[in-house]
């Protein structure tokens, strides 16, 4: 298995009074793409929200790379390579697409490749590119916040639950877009309540129940033991496409 | 800016119709239409800054009018000096005492700004009533220093010469310093538009108002840039002050105050964060002030309240809304 | 019985205590101890300042809502008793008919800012408030005919309260026990509430308790008897003008009561508002010596004349806003254990 690019140890999150990450080990191992799985409430969000600086851990590590980030500030953490695709998406309704994509790349103008990349997987961002993002439709806007996550090259992509309230056709879309930026090297830790999508993405998977890590393996074992899927998941992932 | 939303536009134009079927006469509608655009102008300039830093930053600085009042003792007290050029003929001499007033008047207000920020405004970050309380104090310390320093009387600043009277054309007339008003408050707008939509810092700028959490989330450090947009909001309301007393020609320690209720109608109709929403209900609040105060003295001040209520009734969220998500 | 009195919220702090006790004995016996009419004037004053700056903190500091329409509210009941003594008998009926009208207007206003508080954040509707306030200012003084305008109403008031002791002891004696009162309301689980919403809103509302509701409630409260107040100050002045209720002035003045005595303490507003009236009339005197001393110096006579006393006050003020959060009431607390 390859060595793992984040490393969280112990890791705590109060927000106000609620103590929601409860000491949370987690490995992303580089180039692969982690799946985070869980109910709802179990605190994947606050986990990638924690990672990036936007709540703050009381305790524990957050290792990037090598480095603790843990007290770093939000800007500081996404310098070193970081990208997020929130739930909401976080694109900027009053912009158009190019200036979304434009904000998205920091050290330079967008370069070619990049930009063929994005619309040969996500066509809609062509045809939308001088008008405000606010008049693309769910799907769309997902494409672009994923778009905005690919216009430079990271190190490592945050995604919340891309495939959440969208059409099959688009999912799969996702999908392939995914599976394809995968190939580059790049490492993805990826929220997912779809374990369609799960299963064909996931090279690893971690599986969160009240703020800790219950489980943590390869995608393959878990997607071959129906018993631990539903003693993880409350079902299996076959049910549940 | 692609596609613009027309019924507020709408609304403009309805005021402005109604209001030449009101006062009839269309040389005085004119008159009035200009002081109307003069007075929104200038509101514009002392309203944009403190709706983009509140639109950015979540952060509402009650003591704003603060920067207005100084731009303006700032401006008499230089107009003062510069007596000379000011009364000159030409209108070149003039500027050799207006230019410098202003340009005081917006470097005194943008320093204000810059002390306010660093130290009554930033440990207050994301504490709104605190804040509320805070430059509410810092308004009442500051005003008390003025007059202190200038003291209570009324200031008077004059107009440069060259900018007295008016225009006759026909049966109107067009006061020269009011549209001249207009021409730099037209500017001033312009330039912020280019500002905001072709360059990167107002691209960020945009953004952040949005969701300024995201563009922390992209790798910026919006912090730095909103020191920079409240010190630029503060030297704006110093020169709508400086301008502003140059318009009145007398004013009062209460001057900035004053502009306050105005102010924050402007950026209630407008909507919170956004400048265009902040330029459409600046004309809308002059021309009503100076239609109604025409038409009805009485009810002027209140008129512009009224107006706020309609607006809100009508669209909760201000003419033009910023796009949260 | 003093708990009961007191409805269970003791001073907590030795010294707090005896300055409210110096505080009740110096206002109790201010007509047999201060001779002169000044004395009695700016004791009459504390009181109605008390009771305003206390109904104040109801919302500033239990609540936690920032209203600039507070002013609004007093000078309600002041107009409302003014024209009604204008226009009728000055007897006990106008006084009743006209504190029932304010109560009522200022019920009715209250209730409709107070729905609204709900759907917007905290500095929208601070800014909405001084836009009503000031619209309401504007008002009293357009509406001439009906409100004296600028002028303000000069009126007579019923024969007993003539008197200026009586006048004055009527005015303490309603001060002392509205503020009873309203200590009360915050020592009921309805302020418990309060208190709780004002800490973390989210909570509250999971818990079931409509915070609206609260809030609205606790808007109205406040605003009547911030109008009672007005009443009882228009009643001692025999005057009501534009320039003793509605003056931003004088909101700025509350604000600072409340703030520097202490929020969401009752006492503070008490401490706050006898001190703020007191240093009003007398340390002008001080600082009119001080500046005299300070002649010919710099700027200093200016910053030390007596005009600018608010200046002291307000840096007072932000100093308490960043350090001493609990103001005076709160720090004498914390050193009591």
């Amino acid at each position: 298995m390859a060595d793992a690019l984040l490393r969280l140890e112990g890791v705590h999150t109060h927000i106000g009074h609620y103590h929601i990450l409860q000491g949370v080990d987690l490995a992303v191992p580089a180039g692969e793409l982690t799946m985070l799985l869980g109910r709802n409430g179990a605190g994947k969000t606050t986990t990638l929200r924690t990672i990036l600086g936007l709540w703050r851990a009381s305790s524990g590590s957050v290792r990037f790379d090598g480095r603790d980030v843990a007290r770093l500030d939000t800007p500081a953490i996404a310098s070193l390579g970081i990208a997020y695709v929130p739930e909401a998406m976080g694109i900027f309704a009053g912009l158009t697409v190019r200036e979304n994509l434009l904000l998205a790349a920091r050290n330079g103008p967008l370069r070619e490749e990049r930009l063929e990349w994005i619309f040969r997987f996500f066509p809609p961002m062509k045809k939308f590119w001088e008008l405000p993002a606010g008049n693309l439709s769910g799907g769309q806007k997902q494409m672009l916040a994923i778009s905005r996550a690919v216009a430079e090259p990271r190190k490592l992509i945050l995604i919340d639950e891309p495939t959440k309230g969208l059409a099959p056709a688009i999912i799969n879309n996702l999908i392939e877009a995914f599976a394809e930026l995968k190939k580059t090297g790049t490492t993805l830790l990826m929220v997912e309540q779809n374990f369609h999508a799960a299963r064909s993405l996931g090279d690893s998977v971690a599986v969160m129940e009240a703020g800790r890590i219950v489980h943590a393996g390869r995608m393959a074992d878990l997607a071959a033991d129906e018993a631990l899927q539903t003693r993880l998941l409350g079902l299996s992932l076959e049910a549940h496409q | 800016m692609s596609r613009i939303d027309w019924k507020p536009l709408l609304l403009a134009l309805v005021v402005l119709l109604g209001a030449l079927l009101l006062v009839q006469n269309p040389s005085t509608w004119l008159t009035l239409t200009i002081a109307g655009l003069a007075m929104g102008l200038l509101i514009f300039l002392m309203a944009s800054g403190l709706t983009l830093v509140f639109g950015l930053m979540d952060v509402m600085n009650f003591a704003h009018g603060l920067f207005i009042t100084t731009g303006a003792y700032v401006a008499a007290s230089v107009m003062r000096r510069l007596a000379g050029p000011a009364e000159a003929e030409s209108l070149l001499a003039n500027l050799g005492a207006v230019v410098p007033a202003v340009l005081a008047a917006m470097a005194v207000a943008g320093l204000l700004g810059f002390f306010f920020e660093r130290v009554i405004v930033r440990p207050v970050y994301g504490q709104h009533l605190k804040q509320i309380l805070i430059t509410t104090g810092g308004m009442i310390v500051a005003e008390q220093l003025i007059v202190a320093f200038w003291g209570p009387e009324q200031m008077a600043l004059e107009r440069p010469r060259a900018l007295r009277g008016a225009f006759i054309v026909g049966e109107m007339a067009l006061e020269k310093y009011r549209l001249a008003a207009v021409v730099v408050g037209l500017a001033v707008f312009a330039a912020m538009l280019v500002l905001l939509n072709r360059t990167r810092i107002g691209l960020l700028i945009r953004a952040g108002v949005e969701n300024r959490e995201m563009v922390e989330a992209m790798g910026y450090r919006i912090r730095r840039l909103f020191v920079a947009v409240f010190v630029a909001g503060s030297a704006l309301a110093g020169l709508g002050g400086a301008l502003w007393g140059m318009y009145e020609r007398n004013f009062t320690v209460q001057v900035g105050a004053h502009m306050m209720v105005l102010i924050f109608i402007v950026i209630i109709i407008g909507g919170l964060g956004s400048v265009g929403g902040c330029f459409a209900a600046s004309l809308l609040v002059g021309l009503v002030a100076n239609y109604v105060g025409y038409l009805s003295p009485k009810i002027a001040l209140g008129s512009n309240i009224l107006l706020m209520v309609l607006v809100l009734l009508w669209r909760p969220q201000g003419l033009y809304p910023v796009g949260r998500q | 019985m003093i708990e009961t009195i007191l409805s269970g919220d003791r001073p907590r702090s030795r010294v707090l205590a005896g300055l409210l006790l110096a505080l009740l004995a110096a206002l109790a016996l201010a007509p047999l101890v201060f001779p002169g009419t000044r004395p009695l004037d700016v004791a009459a004053k504390v009181c109605v300042f008390v009771l305003l700056a206390a109904s104040y903190d109801l919302l500033l500091g239990y609540t936690g809502i920032v209203s600039f329409a507070h002013t609004m509210f007093f000078g309600i009941g002041g107009y409302g008793v003014a024209i009604a003594l204008s226009r009728m008998e000055p007897g006990w009926g106008a006084i009743a008919l006209g504190t029932a009208a304010a109560v009522a207007v200022a019920l009715a206003l209250s209730f409709v800012i107070g729905l609204f508080s709900l759907r917007v954040k905290a500095i929208f509707f601070a800014m909405i408030t001084l836009a009503v306030a000031s619209f309401f200012a504007i008002l009293a003084s357009q509406l001439s005919g009906f409100t004296g305008g600028e002028d303000g109403l000069t009126f007579k008031v019923p024969e007993i309260l003539r008197a200026r002791r009586v006048a004055y002891y009527f005015v303490f004696s309603v001060s002392l026990v509205l503020f009873l009162a309203l200590l009360r309301i915050v020592n009921s689980p309805f302020g418990r509430v309060l208190l709780s919403i004002r800490e973390n809103e989210f909570r509250s509302e999971a818990l079931g308790y409509r915070t609206v509701i609260y809030r609205t409630l606790a808007n109205c409260l406040g605003a009547v008897v911030a109008a009672l107040a007005g009443v009882l100050y228009a009643l001692w002045l025999r005057y009501t003008g534009p320039n003793t209720t509605l003056d931003f002035a004088i909101m700025i003045d509350i604000l600072l009561m409340v703030v520097i005595g202490g929020m969401g303490t009752m006492y503070g507003a008490a401490i706050g508002a006898a001190i703020f009236v007191v240093a009003q009339t007398y340390l002008q005197e001080a600082m009119q010596s001080l500046s005299g001393a300070l002649k010919g110096m710099p700027l200093l006579p200016e910053l030390f004349h007596p005009d600018r006393w608010l200046l002291w006050l307000g840096i007072l003020f932000v100093l308490s806003v960043y350090y001493f959060p609990r103001g005076i009431v709160g720090q004498l607390r914390a050193r009591t254990p």
